[in-house]
C-alpha cells in the first residue's frame, strides 16, 4: 500500500486534461436539438448503460471511462444503475430481437427529458452483425438515437468527446 | 445404462490430423458408449454441435493428450442426448435444438434456451417456467437480463431463505445474434472478422483458434515471426483481463485503492496494445497466413518495460491483498466450486485451476510456440473466490515470463503468407484464452468459402458451476463470486 501512496504523491495525476467535445459530435447533438426541439440537460448526466447485444468490446471501454486516466466523474457524467435515474441511455450492440423488449423497457422507464446514445459500429449500423435473422435492426430504427459515437470499439477518448458534446452543445 | 466407451479405445490408434483431432465416424452404439465415457470421467466433453445432417461431439483425454471428433449421421435429426448420460451437455443440446432443430432423445430438460419466442417467424413461448424450488420461507429474486452495472445482460434467478441462496438459475440467450448463421457462406476474411467478435474481451483468443483451425483445413503455413507475434497478443490480451479483473473484483469487496491500481495497469497495457498493433484490444489482428502487424525494434522495447511495469504492479497487489484480512473475509471460503464438479464440466481456465484441474491448453495441447516455452501451471485447491484470484495473478508473473522469451525469439521474417489453393476441408482448434479453453471448429467448401464454424466459449462450462458455486453463499456475495468467474455472455450466446 505504501508503494500506491508514494506513487500518487511522486509520479502526479493519471487523469488526462479534458479532450472537449468532438466536433462531429456537436454537430450531430445540435442536429438532433433542432430536430427533435430537446432542451439540453445541464452541466451534469447520469447514464444508464444497456448492452443489447454486443459482443463486449464496447462494454470494455465503457468500463474505462471511469478508470482513473478518463474519470469522467469529474465531467459530471456518472453511470447509475437504474434507468429511472438516468438522463441517457447509452446503448451498445445491434440489439438482438431477445434483447428488444428489455431494451424498450428500460427507455420507458426514463423520465423525459431523455437522450439515446448509440455507442460502437453495432449501434450504428449493426456492424458485423448485421442480416443476422437474430438481429431486429440498427437502433435508430427502435430508438430515437441523440449521438451516435462510432467504432469497434470506440475508444474512451473518442466516448469522452461524444458525450462532452451532450453537455456543451448551445440550446 | 450404457457401458462407458473410452476415447482411446475409440480412436484404436486412428491417426490424428494435423490439427491433432482424431476424425471418428460412429453410429448409434458407440455414439452413447462415448457419452456415458464422459460421464465416468474416461475423457471430457470439449464441444458438441450440429454440422449439416450430422451431430458433432468433441473430446479429449488430457492424461493420454488424445482428441477426437466423433460424428453421428442421425435419421430425421433424432439421436441419442449425450446429457442424459452426461449433464454438461444438457445447454448445448437445448441450444443446438432451438437453433437446428435437432431432437436429442431422452433430453433430461425440454426447455429452449437460447430461442426466447421472440424471433420472426417462430412460434415458440415467450414465457419460460423456472425450475421449482419448494421449502418453508422460500422466496424468489429475479435479476436482469439488465444488471446494475455495465456487463452483459442475462437473467439470473434467486431463490432464497433470508439472505441464503437455496437455488440460482441461470437465463442466458439475451445476445445471441446468429454468429454461427452469419459465418455460413463467408468468406475468411469476414470469418476473421466475425470470429474476432464472438466475444470481444478474448478477440486475440478467437482470431487465433479460427485462424488456426482454418490453416489446418487447407494446409497453410504460418511463418515463425507471426507464430509469435499472435503469442505475444494473447499474453498481453490474458494479462489486461487479469489485472483489471482482479481490480474489480477487490472493487466488489470496496478495496478501491487496488481497483483503481489495477484499472491503471489495464489501461497501461491497452495503451500499448494501442501504440504496438493499432487497436486497444487487438482486433483483427490475427487472421488466417498470419498477423496483420508487426512489432517494430522500439516496440519490443515498449512492451517489455510494459511487462516490467505491470510485474511490480502484481507483486504490490499481492503483497497489499495479504495485509488486509478484511478483503480476504469476502474471498476466502466464498463460492466454492467443488472437484467433483469441475472434473465432470471439464471447466477450463482460473476456475478449474482454481478448483485443482491442471488443464491449459498451452500446456496439455500445446499450440503456436507455447510446447518450447518455459512457463509454470498454477492451481490451487480451495476452489474460492480468493483460490481463482490467486490463480490469476499467478498466471500474470508466468505471462511475464512467458512474454520476455518470446521477444527474445523474435528474429527478423515474415508476419504473413499467401494462402494456398482453397480447397474443401476442415480444421480444429483450442487455444487458451484468459478465461479458458475456447473450441473453434471450422468446415471449408470447394468454394474456399465457410460452409460451417462452430464455437465453443470457455464460459459453456463455467456458467453452470456457478449456479452451483453460489449455494449456500448470501445474495450479496453474488456479484463477487459473478466476478470471480467473468463468464462471457455473448460468447456463450452467440
Amino acid at each position: 500500500m505504501r508503494t500506491f501512496l508514494r506513487d500518487a504523491i511522486l509520479k502526479g495525476m493519471a487523469t488526462i486534461p479534458s479532450p472537449g467535445p468532438g466536433p462531429s459530435a456537436l454537430e450531430e447533438v445540435a442536429r438532433a436539438l433542432g430536430e427533435r426541439a430537446r432542451r439540453r440537460l445541464g452541466r451534469s448526466l447520469s447514464i444508464r448503460e444497456v448492452d443489447a447485444g454486443s459482443c463486449n468490446g464496447c462494454e470494455l471501454e465503457i468500463h474505462a471511462l471511469s478508470n482513473p486516466v478518463y474519470d469522467v466523474e469529474r465531467f459530471g457524467l456518472k453511470f447509475v444503475a437504474s434507468p429511472r435515474h438516468a438522463d441517457v441511455l447509452l446503448v451498445t450492440g445491434p440489439v438482438t430481437w431477445n434483447m428488444r423488449e428489455a431494451l424498450l423497457r428500460a427507455y420507458d422507464a426514463m423520465p423525459a427529458p431523455k437522450w439515446v446514445v448509440g455507442v460502437g459500429d453495432c449501434a450504428a449500423d449493426c456492424g458485423v452483425f448485421a442480416g443476422s435473422p437474430a438481429v431486429v435492426g440498427p437502433l435508430s430504427g427502435i430508438l430515437p438515437v441523440d449521438l451516435h459515437v462510432r467504432g469497434c470499439p470506440p475508444p474512451p477518448l473518442d466516448l469522452v468527446k461524444g458525450l462532452l458534446a451532450l453537455i456543451e452543445a448551445p440550446g | 445404462m450404457t457401458a462407458p466407451l473410452s476415447l482411446a479405445a475409440a480412436i484404436a490408434g486412428q491417426a490424428a490430423g494435423p490439427d491433432g483431432y482424431a476424425r471418428l465416424e460412429v453410429g448409434e452404439a458407440a455414439w452413447e458408449a462415448l457419452a456415458a465415457g464422459c460421464a465416468a470421467g474416461l475423457h471430457d466433453l470439449s464441444a458438441l454441435w450440429a454440422d449439416e445432417g450430422l451431430i458433432r461431439m468433441a473430446l479429449s483425454d488430457s492424461e493420454r493428450a488424445l482428441r477426437a471428433i466423433a460424428s453421428l449421421r442421425p435419421e430425421g435429426g433424432v439421436y441419442p442426448s449425450v446429457a442424459r448420460h452426461h449433464a454438461p451437455a444438457l445447454r448445448l443440446e437445448r441450444a443446438m435444438r432451438d437453433l437446428y432443430g435437432m431432437r436429442p432423445e431422452g433430453l433430461p430438460d425440454p426447455r429452449p434456451w437460447l430461442d426466447h419466442g421472440r424471433w420472426p417467424g417462430r412460434l415458440n413461448d415467450a414465457r419460460y417456467e423456472f425450475l421449482p424450488a419448494d421449502g418453508e420461507g422460500l422466496h424468489q429474486v429475479a435479476v436482469g437480463p439488465i444488471h446494475a452495472s455495465i456487463i452483459e445482460p442475462g437473467h439470473f434467478r434467486f431463490t432464497a431463505n433470508g439472505e441464503t441462496v437455496v437455488r440460482l438459475e441461470q437465463r442466458l440467450g439475451y445476445v445471441h445474434k446468429g454468429i454461427e448463421v452469419l459465418l455460413a457462406g463467408a468468406d475468411l476474411e469476414r470469418g476473421a472478422r466475425l470470429a474476432g467478435r464472438i466475444s470481444g474481451d478474448s478477440t486475440v483468443a478467437y482470431g487465433w483458434a479460427f485462424a488456426s483451425a482454418v490453416e489446418a483445413a487447407l494446409g497453410w503455413r504460418v511463418p515463425p515471426r507471426a507464430v509469435l507475434l499472435r503469442a505475444i497478443m494473447a499474453e498481453l490480451e490474458r494479462m489486461a483481463h487479469h489485472i483489471g479483473d482482479v481490480g474489480a473484483i477487490c472493487n466488489d469487496a470496496s478495496v478501491i485503492a487496488i481497483h483503481a491500481q489495477c484499472a491503471l495497469a489495464r489501461e497501461d497495457v491497452l495503451a500499448i496494445a494501442q501504440a504496438c498493433f493499432g487497436h486497444r484490444l487487438m482486433m483483427d489482428r490475427i487472421v488466417p497466413g498470419g498477423v496483420t502487424d508487426d512489432l517494430s525494434p522500439e516496440g519490443i522495447g515498449t512492451v517489455r518495460n510494459l511487462v516490467g511495469r505491470l510485474d511490480a504492479t502484481r507483486a504490490e497487489i499481492r503483497r497489499v491483498y495479504d495485509s488486509m484480512p478484511s478483503l480476504q473475509d469476502r474471498t476466502v471460503t466464498t463460492g466454492i466450486t467443488r472437484p467433483e464438479l469441475v472434473r465432470q464440466y471439464a471447466a477450463g481456465g482460473f476456475v478449474g485451476r482454481a478448483a485443482g484441474r491442471a488443464f491449459d491448453a498451452r500446456k496439455t495441447f500445446a499450440y503456436g510456440p507455447y510446447g518450447i516455452l518455459d512457463f509454470a501451471l498454477s492451481t490451487r485447491t480451495a476452489g474460492d473466490v480468493d483460490a481463482r484470484l490467486m490463480v490469476r495473478l499467478d498466471e500474470i508473473e508466468e505471462s511475464v515470463r512467458l512474454m520476455s522469451q518470446l521477444l527474445d525469439r523474435l528474429t527478423p521474417g515474415a508476419i504473413c503468407s499467401e494462402p494456398p489453393a482453397l480447397v474443401a476441408g476442415e480444421g480444429a482448434a483450442l487455444v487458451e484464452a484468459f478465461r479458458g479453453d475456447v473450441f473453434v471448429s471450422v468446415r471449408l467448401g470447394s468454394d474456399g468459402r465457410l460452409a460451417r464454424v462452430h464455437a465453443r466459449d470457455a464460459s459453456s462450462f463455467q456458467w453452470p458451476l456457478l449456479e452451483a458455486a453460489i449455494e449456500g453463499n448470501i445474495i450479496a456475495d453474488f456479484p463477487i463470486c459473478n466476478k470471480s468467474f467473468n463468464c462471457s455472455y455473448s460468447g456463450h450466446d452467440l
